[in-house]
């Protein structure tokens, strides 16, 4: 895997300044598209649906995106790209957003005591409700300031990153009524990178193992 | 209370539409075959050239596709607002041509729903094979516009084109045994992708009780907006019953049997906790999935909001008394 050689040259500021617009223009086209779509009459048959499943999506990939830049490193070394991780993930918590708003309002026009009955009765809209919730904090918390206060604990909280992406990917799995192609295509690329990370992991157990049964033996002779 | 009209426009006005997309394809696939032909002896391809620009094609198309009769508009749904043509034609589920909502209507696109031969077996006296232009002439046609609640929690309103179940049974003298009908859909792999994927037990298969299937609101649809039953609406001839969550309304059939036992759905196969045999449309019956108690009406657009999901879809005066003493929770 690591033999794929890729260029190894850091951006520049300049340079990075430009990549991280690029990015950020780039995570507002299916914003835009949508938008689009809905003043010109194109959202089909059943807009309210159109919008859900689209803001689901991209909140989705946007997710897998940004848990995609450590094994990015992990696998070549390049590091530069972990610079974009939390604008990416607050694109992700803005497309998240967007989803729950369309739910709430376009859906269910407000009316919360059907939004509760639909969250407690349907086992989909639970455990999606509750990933999003879980992106709450991190959202929050995805400041220098809040770095700062939170220091160790700040990277134990992230890590429900994790669970927030197998939430999500539950969520369309149970959503969908048959055909489970594509919430499994989106499971097995969360295994993958989550795999990479566990590999790399577990390599460095094993060379931390590895060492202080050395240093045991030397003491030994 | 029906009202019966005669209808503004007889079907055989609108066909020639048809008949000209059929010999369209008539001599594509004319020309096609001699372009095969043409890549043996390219000389050929001049034929070819020749047969495309032929306007007396060989055999009738319009034998191929039989037109509909006239019908009659009746009272059903007359202050309904409909949808739109384009969104019942667009927006699918018939899950042999694929699973999102926009496939079918792109998969069907080189279906064939003529010549068409339905069979009739169990426990009945006419036990045969019947074309679909003997079945026409059964019963008169009806315009019936009815109210199609998915289990989705989405509903449309449809003008459909057809004829009370009713009418083919009576024909089909079923016997003493017979207290259900099943209806099987065709599942042809060469025809249909979506039946290539394991998604459901293919065939599909769909039942009614017999009172069910008598009851004079369920319709055998060939048509709807006046014109021949589009492909990827259930081509040339599918089951409508509007009390009922939308998958009851099985699509191209090609069997129906009558049977003494209560047919075992695909659905109920499929998922036996979120579908039932009777899948009446109830809005106190929760689903495992969607919400049943409200709906969005297809076409309303994207700030409409939800409407209430009646009992029955809103026919409980007409088929309620059928599951009086049903416990209508433990019979989904």
């Amino acid at each position: 895997m690591a033999s794929i050689q890729l260029p190894r040259r850091v951006p520049s500021k300049k340079q990075m300044s430009w990549i991280k617009s690029a990015i950020f223009l780039l995570c507002l086209v299916p914003l835009v598209r949508l938008v689009w779509l809905g003043v010109n009459d194109g959202l089909g048959a059943n807009p309210v649906e159109f919008v859900e499943r689209s803001t689901g999506f991209w909140a989705l990939v946007i997710l897998l995106a940004t848990l995609s830049l450590t094994p990015v490193r992990l696998l070549w070394g390049i590091s530069w790209q972990l610079q974009l991780r939390r604008m990416v993930g607050l694109m992700m918590f803005f497309y998240a957003s967007l989803h729950i708003t369309t739910y709430l309002w376009l859906d269910y026009g407000f009316d919360w005591s059907d939004i509760v009955k639909d969250i407690i009765k349907h086992p989909y809209v639970l455990v999606g409700a509750a990933a999003y919730l879980l992106t709450v904090p991190l959202a929050v918390t995805s400041n220098q300031y809040m770095m700062q206060v939170l220091r160790q604990h700040w990277k134990q909280l992230h890590l429900s990153v994790y669970l927030i992406a197998t939430l999500g990917i539950v969520h369309f799995w149970w959503l969908v009524k048959k055909d489970i192609r594509e919430p499994l295509f989106y499971a097995v690329v969360l295994a993958l990178l989550l795999g990479v990370r566990l590999y790399y992991k577990l390599r460095q157990m094993k060379v931390k193992v590895d060492k202080a049964r050395k240093m045991k033996l030397s003491a030994l002779i | 209370m029906i009202i019966l009209q005669k209808a503004d426009v007889s079907p055989s006005e609108i066909t020639p539409k048809e008949v000209f997309e059929d010999r369209r394809r008539f001599i594509k696939q004319a020309g096609l075959g001699l372009l095969a032909t043409s890549a043996l002896a390219h000389s050929n391809f001049l034929l070819a050239a020749n047969a495309t620009h032929q306007t007396t094609p060989v055999g009738h198309p319009s034998k191929l596709v039989p037109t509909l009769p006239n019908f009659t508009k009746t009272a059903y749904g007359k202050d309904e607002k409909l949808t739109s043509y384009e969104d019942i034609t667009t927006y699918n589920n018939f899950y042999e041509f694929g699973t999102s909502k926009n496939e079918p209507a792109v998969n069907s696109k080189l279906f064939k729903p003529y010549p068409w031969m339905v069979s009739i077996e169990g426990e009945v006296k006419k036990n045969k094979v019947i074309g679909i232009d003997e079945i026409l002439k059964l019963s008169p046609l009806e315009e019936r516009i009815y109210r199609m609640r998915c289990v989705e929690g989405w509903s449309m309103v449809i003008p459909w084109l057809g004829f009370p179940l009713a009418q083919l049974i009576k024909w089909a003298e079923p016997n003493a045994n017979a207290k259900y009908v099943e209806f099987t859909s065709l599942a042809d792999s060469q025809q249909m992708p979506g039946v290539n994927l394991p998604i459901l037990d293919w065939p599909y298969v769909e039942g009614l009780r017999m009172d069910e299937a008598m009851n004079p609101l369920t319709l055998m649809a060939v048509g709807l907006y006046g014109e021949k039953l589009p492909n990827q609406n259930g081509a040339p001839m599918r089951l409508v019953v509007p009390w009922k969550y939308g998958f009851k309304g099985a699509k191209s059939i090609v069997k129906i049997r009558f049977t003494e036992k209560m047919p075992i759905t695909t659905w109920m196969k499929a998922g036996p906790r979120e579908y039932g045999f009777y899948a009446n449309v109830n809005p106190q019956v929760e689903h495992p999935r969607w919400t049943q108690s409200s709906e969005k009406r297809i076409g309303a657009g994207l700030f409409a909001g939800r409407i209430k999901t009646q009992m029955f879809n809103g026919y409980a005066e007409q088929v309620g008394q059928m599951y009086a003493g049903l416990d209508l929770r433990k019979n989904f």
